[in-house]
């Protein structure tokens, strides 16, 4: 196994334990620009990792009928100022298999470099998966980070996803998921993100509910502050049979940053239901008094809001 | 006895419309001093005008705290004083817990506080505060989190409105607790909490129409006697 003690010390610098993450019974890939770290494969959980010039490929197959007790890690990123990393990915899980995948995309200290995925993801019938993927992009902003997924949900299966970037500076982010939803299946994508200085934030998160009784929910709480930008589309097409769908968007901005929230909702079959709701805007004056009734000064109480939301 | 809290001659604009004119009250260390009027009396934008809430600044009169003039201060700095207040329609949080609200500016331990409002801290810390729990439940953890402060003060507004099962007594029993550490103005409908009051001060219009003994003032109330109104919008 390489040496993966910068990795260790990227987990530590965000607050987490390397030695709870990348334990001999995880399956995981490690990879670090374009080179592999590191890969793992355990029984029910087919691991296939390689890299070359053009950037990370790997596979993750979550055997059939399998549940998998230890997260599957995936950890990505680059240790250098400058540099490029592209990740190719596909992850499928079989029938009824069941797995958790936490995915840390870290760049510690990018002056310009660049981070692009692609990723396919495929849940079989009646598989459940969680997709847990935490950034950190450090403090100087010079990143632009470009994560593509297409998400198929096939018959009876749960895909929930958490994108998480709360720390630190964002730099340029443009999400862009698209997620097909089958048969009684259900999604449910949840978007966290905190945007200081000039970052700037795009995030596309599309769900198709494309077989009957199918259910959706995308889900994105962002702040943004001093002169961050964000721009959040969540989208939900309706398009058969007692299908249910809520797009739920939640902005604060604070100083000169500005956001806007496009809730898309679109139905195509006259028994489906698809919802809306967003806010986006200052902190709610009425949270932010009753925690100043208890003597927070405004700037704490602020704070206490968005980190909870964000939390 | 010397006031705690002395409101003298109080002018509130909201937006172009007077919705307090000359309002005068006092509330002594240890008493309970009950507020009572008809929706929309003004009762509500007193208790934030006191409190100092942004929207509901004075244009006339002034507040003074323990000796303090504190007409000028924001809403946080009356709080750190020990004036709060428990709103009638609390706030929702994402990703705060009972035990977390609880624990801001908090001094007494948050699980004596929630049973106190009969509450078990087991099924209720660990809570989010968030639109899970019920408009009762959360009404009575408003409750506990003014325990939890032990203020010089507390404004209670409408704090039963909303709660089934928090009896007489329940409340009673907050609102003794609450004496015993500094005062309480409470803001009610029911004439029974008011008449435990040891003055009382009828609301109508954005004016006082009657102070004083709280039998009389709720005989006032409940006759429609107001000198402002003649009870034509006394009694909703």
């Amino acid at each position: 196994m390489a040496d993966l003690e910068p990795l260790y010390q990227a987990f530590r610098q965000i607050g987490e334990d390397p030695g709870l993450i990348l334990t001999p019974d995880t399956a995981h890939v490690v990879a670090y620009g374009h080179e592999r770290l590191s890969q793992q494969s355990i029984p029910g959980v087919r691991v296939e990792a390689h890299a070359d010039a053009k950037g990370v490929h790997a596979r993750i197959v979550v055997e059939e009928d399998c549940i998998i007790a230890q997260p599957v890690h995936l950890c990505f990123g680059l240790f250098e100022r400058f540099g490029v990393q592209n990740v190719d990915l596909d992850v499928l899980l079989e029938d009824n298999a069941q797995a958790t995948f936490w995915s840390h995309c870290l760049f510690m200290f990018p002056d310009q470099a660049r981070h692009a995925m692609d990723a396919r993801i495929e849940l079989s019938r009646d598989a459940r998966l969680a997709y847990n993927e935490v950034h950190y992009h450090g403090l100087s902003g010079g990143i632009e980070v470009v994560p593509r997924a297409r998400v198929k949900v096939g018959e009876g299966a749960h895909f929930r996803a958490d994108f998480s970037l709360v720390q630190g500076l964002v730099g340029r982010l443009d999400v862009d998921y698209d997620v097909e939803v089958g048969a009684d299946a259900t999604a449910e994508l949840t978007s966290k993100i905190y945007g200081h200085a000039a970052d700037r934030i795009d995030l596309c998160e599309r769900v198709h509910l494309n077989g009957a009784g199918a259910r959706g929910l995308v889900k994105s709480r962002v702040a943004v502050e001093d002169e961050a930008r964000a721009r959040i589309v969540g989208a939900t097409y309706g398009n058969a049979a007692g299908v249910r769908g809520h797009v739920d968007c939640l902005e604060i901005v604070r100083g000169n940053a500005t956001a806007s929230a496009v809730p898309e909702v679109k139905v195509t079959h006259p028994q489906a239901k698809v919802t809306h709701e967003a806010a986006i805007g200052a902190v709610d004056e009425r949270q932010l008094e009753a925690l100043m009734a208890r003597g927070l000064a405004p700037e704490d109480a602020v704070d206490r809001i968005i980190l909870g939301m964000l939390g | 006895m010397p006031a705690l809290l002395e409101a003298s001659n109080l002018t509130l604009d909201v937006g172009a419309r007077r919705v307090l004119e000359n309002i005068s009250l006092s509330v002594a260390t240890g008493e309970l001093h009950a507020l009572l009027g008809a929706n929309g009396a003004g009762k509500s934008s007193l208790a934030y005008a006191l409190m100092g809430c942004a929207a509901y600044q004075s244009v006339g009169g002034r507040i003074v705290f323990d000796g303090e003039d504190i007409t000028a201060l924001p809403l946080h700095e009356r709080a750190r004083r020990g004036l709060t207040l428990a709103w009638q329609e609390p706030a929702r949080f994402e990703g705060l817990s009972v035990a977390d609200y609880l624990s801001i500016g908090g001094k007494a331990e948050p699980a004596d506080c929630l049973r106190q409002v009969g509450l078990a801290a087991e099924d209720y810390l660990h809570r989010a505060l968030d639109k899970t729990l019920s408009g009762g439940e959360r009404k009575r953890i408003e409750l506990a989190g003014v325990l939890a402060l032990q203020p010089r003060l507390a404004i209670l507004d409408e704090p039963t409105a909303g709660i089934d099962f928090l009896s007489q007594d329940e409340i009673t029993r907050v609102i003794g607790a609450l004496r015993k550490q500094g005062a309480v103005l409470l803001i009610t409908h029911q004439e029974a909490l008011a008449a435990g009051a040891d003055r009382a001060s009828q609301l109508c219009g954005g004016r006082i129409v009657s102070q004083g003994e709280p039998a009389a003032v709720i005989e006032n109330f409940k006759a429609r006697r107001c000198r402002r109104c003649d009870g034509k919008t006394c009694r909703g």
